[in-house]
């Protein structure tokens, strides 16, 4: 029966101390019990909260045999020590750690809205959820009264629009309470594919809205609606500046002030986060040819100037108000459309405020599919998040079918009729209906492009050597959105990424190809030891990246080391210290992020990956897959083999094609031999005992899997 | 509404203004809890500098919980019931002239009630009238 209590907890909330509130939730829905667990000073001093914490719960709760969709498959969401704060922005960040249908391999993400800080402040350092209900439910949180409830939620609406909304309504006691909710759920196209993803929302007062930010890669949204959760909701009143009891609030303040006025003076003359968002990458990634057009063929595009940040900013944004996903964050990134009215589909018709359009998800759904229209991307957007999917899939999928369409390879009858030509948004909406219905060809693209490769062989018997060159995922998660042909470095960044392709873990296409701050090998391996280790810390902590290094300080390009930001760095120190009390260095900082990427790596070869054949990329992460790609960029192309000492006169493309593609996959082989050995790992890709011990993660387990991969 | 000016070139430093804002806002007598700032000029120019809101208002449109507001006098006020304490208002003062204090969650602002001027021997912080 809908609204039925199936379980109920009553607990006394944990008072935060420097920045922990010692306690996690476990939830387990086969079995219908909720208990909590201690945090221990063990796991915060090696995995320290968020990712850290995730990772280890779920590596306590799998085997090796264990898949997405078993009952032992977990969902945790935690922040970390300095989640909560509300001084420094991109203070609210939750870390969301499940087995991916789409790797089989821990996938983590980074997502804002209020739901970590709040889950803090109610008493819990992190959420984990086990198991599998019989019938769809909700879980509510009650962080002011002391008590979870697990309700039966056969009724509700599973999209994120429809339930976000009314459970904010339902759980506020007034219009001044609605901020005091958040609430995680996905949507009907988590059901229907493999590339489901969480909304966690956040009520925007100025708007008078809910608002919701995502969890978006590898599927966290199809796991959350395999165990039957419609909505994980939170609620707690009270949060101030102090709710994280900080050991020493004014090196918090010094920090936050200082980048506060930082952002009012600068972000106008840098990137404009306040005003357009992640969008101002469209026309930069355009003009330096990094932005996907058509599936990663080429990099950019005529018609892109019709879906910059100029566009958007123009006709579609709404300006001057405070858009931060969490208290305190004036870098104000998270844009929104208001009063957007639904084109298509089965909310046609309504008005609706659409948390759009970040860069990766204008490329993704645009862009690599040819299409160039902003209002689509708008509509795109609306329905990816309300329906559970993740936009870069999204994109990447459509952008694969499209080429695979245009080539020749799939025809009507394998896409159920779709004309699925690049630039047919039509054809690509109607697709994304189907993907949340589970209907038709959606229902097979909505498996994820590693699989509709398969599927196209299958059916079609197409090469499947070429089908390899263009399907652009890595470990079975599709890329996200930069062009890395030119940038060696970033092709490291992606392929060797722990969950997948994601440019959270490096993003060094401009350190490497623009700026020119890392040429040789050693300088690649170097930045790819660093800034994946570096970029790890945020999701251990609660904290967004944007702010370190979307704006800098004005005296930055003087620095020794300026695509580290320096000053920022030393923020990230204080801030730590601020709220545990603690005295780290910006080396043992690192230190805390090594253990947990490490440990990741590790956790993959646990699920029988985790090794140097699967960091192989498609060669078209690495260069020109086809002669269309050649051809549109030959001067490039033919430069680049004279100087490397190639004899091209009258040779033909097919020839010259082969040439460039050996000396690529051997510059990539031979960055990952020198990556492997800075990181501490053998030939093979796997962390030497040495490392692990060195590390502080040689648990016995560990030893004993490790040890097998040692030569 | 009146709010408070200055004439710098006629301050001593006494900060006699700061002890009876800190009075009138917190009870206490702490320059540190005060929101109008003396500050002395450091390098070669003598002399003092004079921090204080004029209540243009433009931290209102910052705030992302509605906790700024302008007052029926006009004064530009903080609900401190509805104030996170995050500091956002604080860096984009184009006045500089919003303070914190750990002990304290919301910011230190001016609210024009006069006890600076008051309180001002010299005559380097006065009241006008501001449409």
């Amino acid at each position: 029966m809908a609204g039925k209590i199936l379980a109920t907890y009553e607990y006394t909330p944990a008072k935060v101390e420097k920045g922990y509130a010692g306690k996690t939730l476990y939830i387990n829905l086969s079995e219908m019990t909720i208990k909590e667990k201690p945090v221990t000073e063990k796991m915060k001093e090696i995995f320290v909260g968020g990712r850290g914490f995730g990772l280890w719960y779920l590596w306590n709760a799998v085997s090796s045999d264990t898949k997405w969709n078993d009952p032992e498959n977990e969902i945790i969401i935690a922040g970390g020590p300095i989640c909560g704060i509300t001084q420094y922005p991109g203070s609210g960040k939750a870390a969301v750690v499940t087995l991916s249908p789409l790797t089989g391999c821990p996938m983590d993400n980074n997502v804002g809205g209020y739901f970590a800080p709040l889950l803090k402040f109610s008493g819990w350092d992190a959420l984990e959820i086990q198991g599998k209900s019989d019938r769809d439910v909700i879980v509510f949180i009650d962080g002011n009264r002391g008590k979870v409830v697990i309700e039966d939620a056969s009724d509700e609406p599973a999209d994120t629009h429809l339930l976000a909304e009314k459970l904010t309504e339902r759980y506020a006691d007034s219009e001044e309470d609605k901020r005091n909710i958040s609430v995680v759920s996905s949507g009907k196209g988590a059901e229907n594919t493999l590339i489901g993803m969480l909304n966690v929302s956040f009520y925007d007062v100025k708007r008078r809205a809910v608002r919701v930010k995502q969890a978006g890669r590898g599927g966290s949204g199809t796991v959350f609606r395999d165990k039957k959760i419609k909505a994980v909701v939170v609620k707690y009143k009270g949060v101030t500046g102090d709710s994280n009891n900080p050991a020493d609030k004014e090196k918090i303040i010094n920090a936050a002030l200082r980048l506060h006025k930082e952002i009012f003076e600068l972000d106008k003359l840098q990137n404009r986060m306040r005003e357009v968002g992640t969008a101002n990458l469209v026309e930069v990634m355009n003009d330096y040819d990094l932005l996907p057009v058509m599936n990663f063929q080429y990099g950019s595009h005529p018609d892109a100037d019709k879906i910059t940040s100029k566009v958007f900013r123009e006709k579609y944004f709404t300006q001057n108000v405070p858009d931060n996903c969490w208290y305190g964050c004036s870098l104000s990134c998270a844009k929104a459309v208001d009063n957007y009215e639904v084109k298509t589909g089965p909310y046609k018709g309504q008005k609706v405020c659409v948390d759009a359009a970040e860069y990766e998800t204008i490329a993704a759904v645009a862009a690599n599919c040819g299409i160039f229209d902003p209002e689509y991307v708008i509509e795109a957007n609306f329905y990816c998040d309300t329906y559970g999917l993740d936009t870069i899939s999204f994109g990447n999928i459509v952008g694969f079918a499209m080429e695979c369409y245009e080539r020749g390879i799939i025809n009507k009858e394998i896409t159920g009729g779709l004309e699925l030509k690049f630039g047919n948004a039509d054809a690509a909406l109607e697709l994304l209906h189907q993907m949340a219905r589970g209907e038709g060809f959606g229902k097979i693209a909505g498996q994820g492009v590693k699989n509709l490769r398969e599927y196209i062989l299958e059916k079609t018997g197409a090469d499947p050597k070429l089908l390899r060159d263009i399907s652009m995922e890595i470990k079975g998660l599709e890329v996200s959105m930069y062009v890395s042909k030119e940038s060696l470095a970033q092709q490291g960044g992606y392929a060797f990424a722990n969950k997948g392709p994601q440019h959270d873990e490096a993003w060094l296409i401009f350190m490497d190809m623009v700026n020119k701050q890392i040429p040789t090998f050693e300088d690649k391996a170097e930045a790819l030891h660093y800034f994946p280790i570096f970029r790890t810390w945020f999701s251990l902590q609660g904290l967004c990246k944007l702010p370190w290094n979307d704006i800098v300080p004005a005296d930055n390009a003087m620095t020794d080391e300026p695509h580290k930001i320096p000053a920022h760095v030393q923020n990230y120190v204080d801030l730590f210290n601020g709220v545990t009390g603690k005295n780290i260095t910006k080396e043992e900082l690192l230190l805390q992020s090594e253990r947990v990427f490490n440990f990741q790596r590790i956790f993959n070869l646990k699920m029988g990956k985790g090794t140097r054949e699967y960091d192989m990329p498609p060669f078209r992460l690495l260069g020109p897959a086809t002669k269309e790609e050649y051809e549109s960029r030959a001067e490039r192309y033919d430069k680049q083999l004279k100087e490397l000492g190639y004899d091209i006169e009258g040779k033909a493309k097919e020839e010259k094609m082969t040439m460039l593609r050996q000396y690529r996959e051997s510059q990539f082989e031979k960055l990952m031999d020198a990556v492997y050995k800075r990181r501490g790992w053998n030939k093979n890709g796997v962390p030497t005992l040495e490392t692990a011990k060195k590390l502080g993660i040689d648990f016995p387990d560990v030893v004993e899997l490790i040890a097998k991969y040692q030569v | 509404m009146k709010i408070v000016k200055s004439r710098p070139d006629l301050c001593t430093g006494c900060r006699a203004c700061m002890i009876a804002c800190s009075k009138v806002l917190y009870k206490v007598e702490d320059p540190d809890k005060s929101a109008i700032r003396i500050k002395e000029r450091s390098g070669a120019e003598s002399g003092y500098d004079i921090f204080v809101c004029n209540h243009c208002g433009k931290c209102i449109s910052i705030c992302s919980v509605e906790a700024i507001y302008k007052a029926k006098n006009g004064a530009v006020r903080i609900d401190a019931e509805k104030c996170v304490g995050c500091y956002m208002c604080v860096g984009f003062c184009p006045e500089q002239a919003m303070f914190v204090h750990k002990d304290i969650n919301e910011p230190i602002k001016c609210i024009a009630c006069g006890a600076c001027v008051r309180a001002c021997p010299t005559g380097a912080i006065y009241f006008e009238e501001q449409d």
